[in-house]
Protein backbone atom coordinates (compact mmCIF):
# COMPACT_ATOMS: atom_id res chain seq x y z
CA UNK A 1 0.00 0.00 0.00
CA UNK A 2 1.28 3.33 -1.33
CA UNK A 3 1.79 5.84 1.67
CA UNK A 4 -0.45 8.50 0.96
CA UNK A 5 -3.33 5.05 1.35
CA UNK A 6 -1.62 4.80 4.86
CA UNK A 7 -1.91 8.17 5.61
CA UNK A 8 -6.21 7.77 4.50
CA UNK A 9 -6.62 4.99 7.14
CA UNK A 10 -6.25 7.07 9.65
CA UNK A 11 -9.82 7.53 10.54
CA UNK A 12 -10.95 4.17 10.40
CA UNK A 13 -8.11 3.16 12.23
CA UNK A 14 -9.18 4.75 14.86
CA UNK A 15 -13.03 4.15 14.33
CA UNK A 16 -11.81 -0.17 14.84
CA UNK A 17 -12.74 -0.63 10.94
CA UNK A 18 -9.99 -2.26 9.32
CA UNK A 19 -9.44 -5.90 8.64
CA UNK A 20 -6.55 -7.37 10.69
CA UNK A 21 -4.02 -7.22 7.72
CA UNK A 22 -4.75 -3.47 6.91
CA UNK A 23 -4.53 -2.66 10.79
CA UNK A 24 -0.93 -4.36 10.97
CA UNK A 25 0.20 -2.21 7.85
CA UNK A 26 -1.17 1.00 9.37
CA UNK A 27 0.67 0.26 12.38
CA UNK A 28 3.88 -0.40 10.87
CA UNK A 29 3.21 2.94 9.24
CA UNK A 30 2.27 4.43 12.31
CA UNK A 31 5.65 3.42 14.21
CA UNK A 32 7.09 6.00 11.30
CA UNK A 33 4.98 8.84 10.37
CA UNK A 34 4.59 12.05 13.33
CA UNK A 35 1.85 12.97 11.02
CA UNK A 36 -0.10 10.15 11.11
CA UNK A 37 0.38 10.05 14.95
CA UNK A 38 -0.84 13.48 15.59
CA UNK A 39 -3.80 12.81 13.64
CA UNK A 40 -4.73 9.71 15.40
CA UNK A 41 -4.29 11.37 18.60
CA UNK A 42 -7.23 13.84 17.88
CA UNK A 43 -9.33 11.45 15.86
CA UNK A 44 -9.19 8.85 18.48
CA UNK A 45 -10.66 10.82 21.37
CA UNK A 46 -13.54 12.02 18.80
CA UNK A 47 -14.23 8.08 18.11
CA UNK A 48 -13.82 7.68 21.52
CA UNK A 49 -16.48 9.68 22.21
CA UNK A 50 -18.97 7.95 20.88
CA UNK A 51 -19.10 5.41 23.62
CA UNK A 52 -20.56 8.20 25.63
CA UNK A 53 -23.19 8.44 23.52
CA UNK A 54 -24.34 5.02 24.31
CA UNK A 55 -26.41 4.81 27.13
CA UNK A 56 -24.45 3.85 29.76
CA UNK A 57 -25.59 0.31 31.57
CA UNK A 58 -24.67 -1.15 34.76
CA UNK A 59 -22.50 -4.14 34.40
CA UNK A 60 -23.47 -7.25 36.99
CA UNK A 61 -21.87 -6.90 40.19
CA UNK A 62 -19.94 -9.77 40.18
CA UNK A 63 -17.98 -8.21 37.32
CA UNK A 64 -16.12 -6.02 39.11
CA UNK A 65 -14.67 -8.34 41.17
CA UNK A 66 -13.55 -10.64 39.11
CA UNK A 67 -11.82 -8.40 37.33
CA UNK A 68 -9.95 -7.73 40.34
CA UNK A 69 -9.67 -11.31 41.16
CA UNK A 70 -8.35 -11.99 37.43
CA UNK A 71 -5.87 -8.84 38.31
CA UNK A 72 -4.66 -10.00 41.56
CA UNK A 73 -4.03 -13.98 40.03
CA UNK A 74 -1.46 -12.43 37.23
CA UNK A 75 0.40 -10.46 40.00
CA UNK A 76 0.49 -12.16 42.81
CA UNK A 77 3.46 -11.37 44.89
CA UNK A 78 4.58 -7.98 43.67
CA UNK A 79 7.01 -6.15 45.58
CA UNK A 80 7.74 -2.98 44.50
CA UNK A 81 11.50 -2.46 43.29
CA UNK A 82 11.28 0.94 45.27
CA UNK A 83 9.41 2.69 47.60
CA UNK A 84 5.99 3.98 45.69
CA UNK A 85 5.11 7.36 45.89
CA UNK A 86 2.06 6.76 48.36
CA UNK A 87 4.38 6.43 51.07
CA UNK A 88 2.98 4.31 54.19
CA UNK A 89 3.78 7.32 56.66
CA UNK A 90 2.67 10.18 54.54
CA UNK A 91 -0.17 8.02 52.23
CA UNK A 92 -2.77 10.15 52.84
CA UNK A 93 -1.50 13.06 53.05
CA UNK A 94 0.42 12.88 49.84
CA UNK A 95 -2.50 11.26 47.57
CA UNK A 96 -4.64 14.13 49.07
CA UNK A 97 -2.11 16.33 47.45
CA UNK A 98 -1.95 15.19 44.39
CA UNK A 99 -5.21 14.98 44.46
CA UNK A 100 -5.93 18.41 44.89
CA UNK A 101 -3.96 18.94 41.97
CA UNK A 102 -5.38 16.68 39.69
CA UNK A 103 -9.23 17.96 40.52
CA UNK A 104 -8.49 20.99 38.45
CA UNK A 105 -6.98 18.56 35.69
CA UNK A 106 -9.61 16.23 36.18
CA UNK A 107 -12.32 19.00 36.04
CA UNK A 108 -10.97 20.48 32.78
CA UNK A 109 -10.71 16.93 30.77
CA UNK A 110 -14.41 16.66 31.77
CA UNK A 111 -14.93 19.64 29.53
CA UNK A 112 -13.39 18.14 26.70
CA UNK A 113 -11.14 20.87 26.35
CA UNK A 114 -8.46 20.22 28.05
CA UNK A 115 -5.67 21.97 25.33
CA UNK A 116 -3.43 19.57 25.04
CA UNK A 117 -1.28 21.54 22.53
CA UNK A 118 -0.01 24.50 24.92
CA UNK A 119 3.20 25.20 24.80
CA UNK A 120 2.89 26.53 28.37
CA UNK A 121 1.61 24.06 30.46
CA UNK A 122 0.84 25.91 34.01
CA UNK A 123 2.36 24.98 36.96
CA UNK A 124 -0.17 22.61 38.14
CA UNK A 125 -0.54 21.02 35.31
CA UNK A 126 3.20 20.53 34.93
CA UNK A 127 2.94 18.76 38.75
CA UNK A 128 0.26 16.36 38.21
CA UNK A 129 2.11 15.05 34.86
CA UNK A 130 5.32 15.15 36.36
CA UNK A 131 3.26 13.10 39.72
CA UNK A 132 1.07 11.20 37.04
CA UNK A 133 4.33 9.94 35.48
CA UNK A 134 5.00 6.57 35.93
CA UNK A 135 8.60 6.57 36.19
CA UNK A 136 9.25 9.62 38.62
CA UNK A 137 10.73 8.71 41.65
CA UNK A 138 9.43 9.62 45.15
CA UNK A 139 11.25 10.91 47.81
CA UNK A 140 9.42 11.57 51.10
CA UNK A 141 10.05 14.67 52.43
CA UNK A 142 10.27 14.77 56.63
CA UNK A 143 8.29 17.70 57.85
CA UNK A 144 5.44 16.50 55.27
CA UNK A 145 5.02 16.38 51.43
CA UNK A 146 7.08 14.41 48.51
CA UNK A 147 9.81 15.44 45.76
CA UNK A 148 8.84 14.01 42.32
CA UNK A 149 11.68 13.37 40.11
CA UNK A 150 11.35 11.88 36.33
CA UNK A 151 14.39 9.43 35.32
CA UNK A 152 14.93 13.13 33.01
CA UNK A 153 15.05 15.29 36.26
CA UNK A 154 12.59 16.82 35.88
CA UNK A 155 10.94 17.41 39.69
CA UNK A 156 7.76 18.56 41.67
CA UNK A 157 8.06 19.48 45.40
CA UNK A 158 4.69 18.98 47.03
CA UNK A 159 4.73 20.44 50.87
CA UNK A 160 1.87 19.91 52.84
CA UNK A 161 1.63 22.34 56.37
CA UNK A 162 3.52 24.90 55.07
CA UNK A 163 2.74 28.08 57.17
CA UNK A 164 2.90 31.52 54.83
CA UNK A 165 6.63 32.71 54.79
CA UNK A 166 7.34 35.76 57.36
CA UNK A 167 6.53 39.33 56.36
CA UNK A 168 8.87 40.62 53.52
CA UNK A 169 10.68 36.83 52.79
CA UNK A 170 9.54 34.24 50.50
CA UNK A 171 10.38 30.38 50.25
CA UNK A 172 13.13 29.33 47.82
CA UNK A 173 14.05 26.24 46.41
CA UNK A 174 17.46 24.88 45.47
CA UNK A 175 19.31 22.07 43.62
CA UNK A 176 22.40 21.55 44.89
CA UNK A 177 25.06 19.22 43.51
CA UNK A 178 28.83 19.10 44.85
CA UNK A 179 27.53 21.11 47.53
CA UNK A 180 26.99 24.35 44.75
CA UNK A 181 23.06 24.98 45.25
CA UNK A 182 21.51 26.61 42.26
CA UNK A 183 18.19 28.65 42.70
CA UNK A 184 14.96 26.58 41.03
CA UNK A 185 12.37 29.22 42.09
CA UNK A 186 10.25 31.12 44.97
CA UNK A 187 7.30 30.41 45.82
CA UNK A 188 4.25 31.23 48.59
CA UNK A 189 2.72 28.92 50.51
CA UNK A 190 -0.42 27.20 49.15
CA UNK A 191 -3.76 26.89 51.19
CA UNK A 192 -3.26 23.66 52.12
CA UNK A 193 -0.79 22.05 49.53
CA UNK A 194 1.90 23.59 48.05
CA UNK A 195 2.74 22.42 44.86
CA UNK A 196 5.54 24.09 42.52
CA UNK A 197 7.72 22.64 39.82
CA UNK A 198 10.98 23.11 39.95
CA UNK A 199 13.48 25.29 37.77
CA UNK A 200 16.11 23.35 37.35
CA UNK A 201 16.78 19.48 36.76
CA UNK A 202 17.41 17.57 39.37
CA UNK A 203 20.56 14.96 38.36
CA UNK A 204 20.70 11.88 40.78
CA UNK A 205 22.43 12.17 43.79
CA UNK A 206 21.30 16.11 43.91
CA UNK A 207 19.98 17.64 47.24
CA UNK A 208 16.79 19.62 47.35
CA UNK A 209 16.80 22.28 49.59
CA UNK A 210 14.29 25.01 50.79
CA UNK A 211 14.97 27.97 52.59
CA UNK A 212 13.44 31.36 53.78
CA UNK A 213 14.96 34.38 51.76
CA UNK A 214 13.88 37.76 51.12
CA UNK A 215 11.10 39.07 49.28
CA UNK A 216 12.30 38.22 45.48
CA UNK A 217 14.39 35.45 46.25
CA UNK A 218 18.29 35.35 45.65
CA UNK A 219 21.30 34.07 43.49
CA UNK A 220 22.93 32.05 46.83
CA UNK A 221 21.15 31.37 50.03
CA UNK A 222 21.44 33.26 52.76
CA UNK A 223 19.54 31.19 55.72
CA UNK A 224 19.75 27.55 56.79
CA UNK A 225 17.75 25.14 54.60
CA UNK A 226 14.63 24.04 56.42
CA UNK A 227 14.13 21.09 53.78
CA UNK A 228 16.36 18.77 52.39
CA UNK A 229 15.68 16.03 50.89
CA UNK A 230 18.89 13.87 49.32
CA UNK A 231 18.01 11.95 46.18
CA UNK A 232 19.42 8.60 45.00
CA UNK B 1 -10.43 -8.51 51.32
CA UNK B 2 -8.55 -5.51 51.15
CA UNK B 3 -11.24 -2.89 51.94
CA UNK B 4 -9.94 0.61 51.47
CA UNK B 5 -9.67 2.61 54.16
CA UNK B 6 -12.22 5.39 53.76
CA UNK B 7 -9.28 8.57 53.88
CA UNK B 8 -7.77 6.52 50.83
CA UNK B 9 -11.01 6.20 48.88
CA UNK B 10 -11.50 9.27 49.49
CA UNK B 11 -8.44 10.63 47.67
CA UNK B 12 -8.47 7.96 45.12
CA UNK B 13 -11.54 9.77 44.18
CA UNK B 14 -10.24 12.87 43.62
CA UNK B 15 -7.03 11.44 40.97
CA UNK B 16 -6.93 12.33 37.40
CA UNK B 17 -8.12 9.25 35.10
CA UNK B 18 -4.56 9.53 34.43
CA UNK B 19 -2.76 9.41 38.20
CA UNK B 20 -5.07 6.83 38.59
CA UNK B 21 -3.39 5.17 35.78
CA UNK B 22 -0.02 5.58 36.93
CA UNK B 23 -0.83 3.83 40.00
CA UNK B 24 -2.09 0.76 38.20
CA UNK B 25 1.52 0.75 36.54
CA UNK B 26 2.53 0.20 39.92
CA UNK B 27 0.08 -2.83 40.37
CA UNK B 28 -1.89 -1.19 42.63
CA UNK B 29 -5.48 -3.13 42.79
CA UNK B 30 -7.51 -0.14 44.78
CA UNK B 31 -6.51 2.13 41.58
CA UNK B 32 -7.34 -0.47 38.93
CA UNK B 33 -11.04 -0.64 41.18
CA UNK B 34 -11.32 2.66 41.11
CA UNK B 35 -11.24 2.70 37.26
CA UNK B 36 -13.48 0.61 36.98
CA UNK B 37 -15.68 2.06 39.25
CA UNK B 38 -15.02 5.35 36.80
CA UNK B 39 -15.61 3.86 33.45
CA UNK B 40 -17.39 0.18 33.70
CA UNK B 41 -20.65 1.47 33.33
CA UNK B 42 -19.64 3.06 30.09
CA UNK B 43 -17.24 0.17 29.15
CA UNK B 44 -20.00 -2.11 29.68
CA UNK B 45 -22.65 -0.05 27.82
CA UNK B 46 -20.49 0.15 24.85
CA UNK B 47 -19.54 -3.60 24.46
CA UNK B 48 -23.32 -4.21 25.11
CA UNK B 49 -24.37 -1.89 22.18
CA UNK B 50 -21.68 -3.64 20.35
CA UNK B 51 -22.28 -7.60 21.24
CA UNK B 52 -25.72 -7.48 22.14
CA UNK B 53 -24.93 -10.23 24.73
CA UNK B 54 -24.48 -9.98 28.23
CA UNK B 55 -22.04 -12.61 28.78
CA UNK B 56 -20.38 -11.35 25.69
CA UNK B 57 -19.83 -7.86 26.52
CA UNK B 58 -18.95 -8.96 30.31
CA UNK B 59 -15.92 -10.70 28.29
CA UNK B 60 -14.98 -7.79 26.13
CA UNK B 61 -14.74 -5.49 29.50
CA UNK B 62 -12.86 -8.07 31.70
CA UNK B 63 -10.46 -8.07 29.10
CA UNK B 64 -10.29 -4.93 28.26
CA UNK B 65 -9.35 -3.98 31.48
CA UNK B 66 -6.92 -6.49 32.58
CA UNK B 67 -4.92 -5.26 29.34
CA UNK B 68 -5.11 -1.79 31.13
CA UNK B 69 -3.76 -3.42 33.90
CA UNK B 70 -1.40 -5.59 31.99
CA UNK B 71 -0.14 -2.39 29.98
CA UNK B 72 -0.61 0.41 32.39
CA UNK B 73 3.13 1.03 32.05
CA UNK B 74 3.02 1.77 28.41
CA UNK B 75 0.07 4.52 28.65
CA UNK B 76 1.28 7.54 27.73
CA UNK B 77 -0.18 10.67 29.14
CA UNK B 78 1.20 13.09 26.46
CA UNK B 79 -0.66 11.15 23.51
CA UNK B 80 -3.83 10.43 25.21
CA UNK B 81 -6.51 10.60 27.80
CA UNK B 82 -6.81 7.77 29.85
CA UNK B 83 -10.47 7.51 29.22
CA UNK B 84 -9.47 7.39 25.56
CA UNK B 85 -7.02 4.66 25.98
CA UNK B 86 -9.25 2.63 27.77
CA UNK B 87 -12.17 3.27 25.69
CA UNK B 88 -10.05 2.21 22.76
CA UNK B 89 -9.10 -1.56 24.51
CA UNK B 90 -12.74 -1.80 25.13
CA UNK B 91 -13.99 -1.13 21.30
CA UNK B 92 -11.23 -3.29 20.37
CA UNK B 93 -11.93 -5.91 21.97
CA UNK B 94 -15.82 -6.19 21.62
CA UNK B 95 -15.13 -5.47 18.11
CA UNK B 96 -12.90 -8.22 17.83
CA UNK B 97 -15.45 -10.63 19.10
CA UNK B 98 -18.39 -8.98 17.35
CA UNK B 99 -16.45 -10.36 14.41
CA UNK B 100 -15.42 -13.57 15.42
CA UNK B 101 -18.89 -14.45 16.65
CA UNK B 102 -20.23 -12.96 13.43
CA UNK B 103 -23.00 -10.85 15.50
CA UNK B 104 -23.23 -7.79 13.46
CA UNK B 105 -26.09 -6.07 12.87
CA UNK B 106 -26.70 -2.90 11.09
CA UNK B 107 -30.56 -1.91 12.62
CA UNK B 108 -30.57 2.23 12.99
CA UNK B 109 -28.74 3.47 16.14
CA UNK B 110 -31.09 4.71 18.60
CA UNK B 111 -27.97 6.85 20.05
CA UNK B 112 -29.14 10.31 17.64
CA UNK B 113 -30.72 11.51 20.66
CA UNK B 114 -34.50 11.36 19.61
CA UNK B 115 -34.96 11.30 23.26
CA UNK B 116 -32.79 13.33 24.77
CA UNK B 117 -32.45 12.86 28.53
CA UNK B 118 -34.34 9.28 28.48
CA UNK B 119 -30.84 7.80 30.07
CA UNK B 120 -31.09 5.88 33.11
CA UNK B 121 -32.20 8.03 36.48
CA UNK B 122 -29.07 6.59 38.23
CA UNK B 123 -26.60 7.56 35.60
CA UNK B 124 -23.43 9.95 37.07
CA UNK B 125 -24.05 13.46 35.94
CA UNK B 126 -21.28 13.73 34.04
CA UNK B 127 -22.16 10.30 31.58
CA UNK B 128 -25.71 12.49 31.22
CA UNK B 129 -23.98 15.29 30.22
CA UNK B 130 -21.29 13.74 28.00
CA UNK B 131 -24.19 11.78 26.21
CA UNK B 132 -26.00 14.30 25.63
CA UNK B 133 -23.41 16.68 24.69
CA UNK B 134 -22.04 13.96 22.27
CA UNK B 135 -25.30 12.99 20.78
CA UNK B 136 -25.98 16.73 20.03
CA UNK B 137 -22.51 16.81 17.91
CA UNK B 138 -23.98 13.54 16.05
CA UNK B 139 -27.07 15.23 14.84
CA UNK B 140 -25.33 18.08 13.38
CA UNK B 141 -23.71 15.78 10.59
CA UNK B 142 -24.59 15.01 7.67
CA UNK B 143 -26.36 11.62 7.49
CA UNK B 144 -23.99 9.77 5.09
CA UNK B 145 -21.05 10.89 7.39
CA UNK B 146 -22.57 10.01 10.44
CA UNK B 147 -24.44 6.82 9.06
CA UNK B 148 -20.68 5.17 8.56
CA UNK B 149 -19.46 6.40 11.59
CA UNK B 150 -22.56 4.53 13.70
CA UNK B 151 -22.13 1.76 11.36
CA UNK B 152 -18.27 1.26 11.75
CA UNK B 153 -18.11 2.20 15.70
CA UNK B 154 -21.14 1.03 16.88
CA UNK B 155 -21.80 -2.18 14.01
CA UNK B 156 -18.27 -3.09 14.19
CA UNK B 157 -17.96 -3.39 10.22
CA UNK B 158 -14.73 -2.66 8.56
CA UNK B 159 -14.42 0.06 5.61
CA UNK B 160 -14.71 -3.02 2.90
CA UNK B 161 -18.05 -4.21 4.38
CA UNK B 162 -18.98 -0.82 4.66
CA UNK B 163 -18.26 -0.10 0.32
CA UNK B 164 -19.89 -3.36 -0.40
CA UNK B 165 -23.03 -2.80 1.96
CA UNK B 166 -23.70 0.46 0.95
CA UNK B 167 -22.75 -0.33 -2.37
CA UNK B 168 -20.24 2.78 -2.37
CA UNK B 169 -16.57 3.29 -3.34
CA UNK B 170 -14.08 2.55 -0.62
CA UNK B 171 -12.54 5.91 -0.97
CA UNK B 172 -16.10 7.11 -0.63
CA UNK B 173 -16.24 5.40 2.84
CA UNK B 174 -12.83 6.52 4.04
CA UNK B 175 -13.96 10.15 3.12
CA UNK B 176 -16.74 9.91 4.95
CA UNK B 177 -15.25 8.19 8.06
CA UNK B 178 -12.59 10.77 7.72
CA UNK B 179 -14.73 13.92 7.20
CA UNK B 180 -17.48 12.45 9.64
CA UNK B 181 -14.95 12.37 12.95
CA UNK B 182 -13.03 15.41 11.77
CA UNK B 183 -16.43 17.24 12.13
CA UNK B 184 -17.32 15.87 15.59
CA UNK B 185 -13.78 16.79 16.82
CA UNK B 186 -14.44 20.17 15.59
CA UNK B 187 -18.68 20.47 17.01
CA UNK B 188 -17.18 18.93 20.63
CA UNK B 189 -14.61 21.14 20.54
CA UNK B 190 -16.77 24.36 20.42
CA UNK B 191 -18.30 25.79 23.81
CA UNK B 192 -21.18 23.81 24.22
CA UNK B 193 -24.55 25.63 24.22
CA UNK B 194 -25.16 25.58 27.75
CA UNK B 195 -22.70 27.69 28.08
CA UNK B 196 -23.77 30.27 25.50
CA UNK B 197 -27.17 30.84 26.57
CA UNK B 198 -25.50 32.39 29.70
CA UNK B 199 -24.33 35.29 27.43
CA UNK B 200 -26.99 38.23 27.73
CA UNK B 201 -29.12 38.64 24.85
CA UNK B 202 -30.61 42.20 23.55
CA UNK B 203 -33.83 43.08 25.62
CA UNK B 204 -36.57 42.14 22.30
CA UNK B 205 -39.07 45.00 23.86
Amino acid sequence: MGTQALHDLTAAYALDALDPEERREYEAHLARCDRCRDELASLSEASTSLAYAVDAAAPPPQLRERILAAARAERPNVVPLRPRWALPAAATAVVAVAAAIALAVWATSLSGRLDRERAQASDEERVAAILASPDAHPYGVPSGGLLAVTPSGEAALVLTRLAPARHGMTYEAWVAENGRPRPAGTFDAGRDVTAIPLDVPVPRGATVLVTQEKDGGTQVPQHTPFITVKTA
Amino acid sequence: MNKTPPAMARAFAHLSDEAVVALIARSDEQALAELYDRFGRVAYGLALRILRDDALAEDAVQEAFLTAWRRADTFMPERAKASTWLLTLVHRRAVDLVRRENRRRAEPIETAGDRPGDGPADDLVWLRYERERVQAALRQLPDQQREALELAYYGGFTQSELAERLGQPIGTIKSRMFSGLGRLRDLLAEPEPGERTWEPRPSTT
